[in-house]
C-alpha cells in the first residue's frame, strides 16, 4: 500500500503548467491527502478559476497516483480557501529565482488601485522598489506586468488573491 | 440547494458567459496592445467563474457544466441584456465594463453572506479575482470620464443591465449559434 508520504514526495514533482519553476505542492494548491486501501483522495484547490492549467494540473495528479499503483479521486474545492499566501515560502523563492515576483501577502479589505499604482512591489532582478504598473493583467490571470525604472527590466508580479 | 438559489447562480453564470465571450472579441484588436492582454485575460476569468457556477448548479441536477451552458436554447438563457451586445465602440466597451462590475460586486457581497457554505466560498473566491476588474474599470472610468461620448454611453447601458432576463436581444441568438455550432456538429453517439 501506498503511503501519504509517497503521495506528498509524488506531487511535489509535478511542475506547474505555466510556471514550471514551482511544484504544485509549493504552490500550495494541494490541500490534503487520504490514503485508503488502495485509494488516495486529494483535495485540490484551484488557483484562479479562469487558469487554463486546472485540468492539466487535476491529470497529471491522477497519472502519478496511477504510477504508485493505486486508484486516485481528486478532489476540487470550489471555495475560498486557496490564497497566494499559501505559496511556500521555498515556492516564493524559485519564483523571484525566475523572474516573477512573488505575491504581496493578502490584507483584509483586498488589493486597491492606489497599492498597486505605488512602487510597492520589488524588482525581482535587482530589488529596487522603483517600479510601476505597466498592466493590471498579464500573460495568464494570475499575473500583472510591472517595469522596473532601476534596471529597466519589465518583469511579471504575481497578483494577490 | 433551492430552486431560486439554482436560479440565481445561473443567472450569474450566464451572465459571466457571455459577457466573456464578448470581451473576448477584443483579443486582437484591441485599440491598445495592453488592452487586448487585460480583456483576453478578464474573459478568461469570466467564464471560469462561469464554470464554477454551473458545476455547482449542474451538481444538483445531474448534468454537467457544458450541458447547462451550451445545451439550452437561447431563449432558456438567464442573462442581463447588457451582457448580450456586440460592442465595436471602445467607449461603450468600457461603459458596460464599468457598469457591470459594478452590479456585479453588489451581487457577490450578498451572495458572500449565503447560508449556503459553498455558495458563499465560491462567491468569496469570485470576488477577489473580480476585484482587478474592478480596479481595471475604475482607472478606465477615472481616464474617460470627462467624455461626453462615454457619459453618453454610460446613460444608453445603464437601464439594460436591469431590463429582465426573460427577454432577449437578437444578438444573443447570433452568439449562441457561435458559441454552440461546435458542440452542436458533433457525431451522431459521440460525447464531448
Amino acid at each position: 500500500m501506498v503511503s501519504e508520504a509517497e503521495v506528498w514526495a509524488a506531487l511535489a514533482d509535478i511542475p506547474d503548467p505555466e510556471i514550471p519553476v514551482i511544484s504544485l505542492v509549493d504552490l500550495g494548491v494541494v490541500r490534503n491527502v487520504d490514503v485508503a486501501e488502495n485509494r488516495v483522495r486529494v483535495d485540490f484547490t484551484p488557483t484562479f478559476l479562469g487558469c487554463p492549467a486546472l485540468e492539466a494540473m487535476r491529470d497529471q495528479m491522477a497519472s502519478r497516483i496511477r504510477a504508485l499503483g493505486a486508484e486516485p479521486e481528486i478532489n476540487v474545492r470550489l471555495d475560498d480557501s486557496w490564497s497566494t499566501d499559501r505559496i511556500t515560502p521555498e515556492g516564493r523563492e524559485k519564483l523571484r529565482a525566475s523572474g516573477f515576483a512573488p505575491p504581496a501577502p493578502r490584507v483584509p479589505e483586498g488589493p486597491t488601485l492606489v497599492e498597486l499604482q505605488t512602487g510597492a512591489h520589488r524588482c525581482p532582478y535587482c530589488g529596487s522598489r522603483k517600479t510601476r504598473l505597466e498592466n493590471i493583467f498579464g500573460p495568464t490571470p494570475c499575473r500583472s506586468v510591472r517595469y522596473c525604472t532601476s534596471c529597466r527590466q519589465p518583469f511579471e508580479q504575481f497578483k494577490t488573491i | 440547494m433551492n430552486e431560486q438559489e439554482q436560479q440565481l447562480l445561473l443567472e450569474i453564470a450566464d451572465d459571466e458567459l457571455i459577457l466573456g465571450w464578448r470581451d473576448s472579441e477584443w483579443t486582437g484588436i484591441a485599440p491598445l496592445l495592453e488592452e487586448d492582454v487585460a480583456f483576453s485575460s478578464i474573459a478568461q476569468n469570466e467564464i471560469g467563474h462561469a464554470r464554477a457556477l454551473y458545476e455547482l448548479v449542474a451538481r444538483e441536477r445531474s448534468m454537467t457544466a457544458d450541458e447547462l451552458a451550451f445545451d439550452r436554447r437561447p431563449d432558456e438563457y438567464r442573462c442581463a441584456r447588457i451582457v448580450e451586445l456586440r460592442l465595436l465602440d471602445w467607449e461603450k466597451t468600457i461603459a458596460r465594463h464599468y457598469l457591470y462590475e459594478e452590479a456585479d460586486a453588489s451581487r457577490l457581497e450578498q451572495l458572500k453572506r449565503s447560508d449556503d457554505p459553498e455558495i458563499a466560498g465560491l462567491a468569496a473566491k469570485i470576488d477577489r479575482e473580480e476585484a482587478y476588474h474592478r480596479m481595471h474599470a475604475q482607472m478606465w472610468f477615472d481616464r474617460l470620464q470627462g467624455e461626453l461620448r462615454f457619459t453618453a454611453a454610460l446613460e444608453e447601458l445603464r437601464p439594460l443591465l436591469d431590463s429582465g432576463r426573460d427577454e432577449h436581444t437578437p444578438e444573443l441568438g447570433e452568439l449562441w449559434e457561435e458559441m454552440t455550432m461546435v458542440r452542436r456538429s458533433q457525431p451522431a453517439g459521440t460525447r464531448w
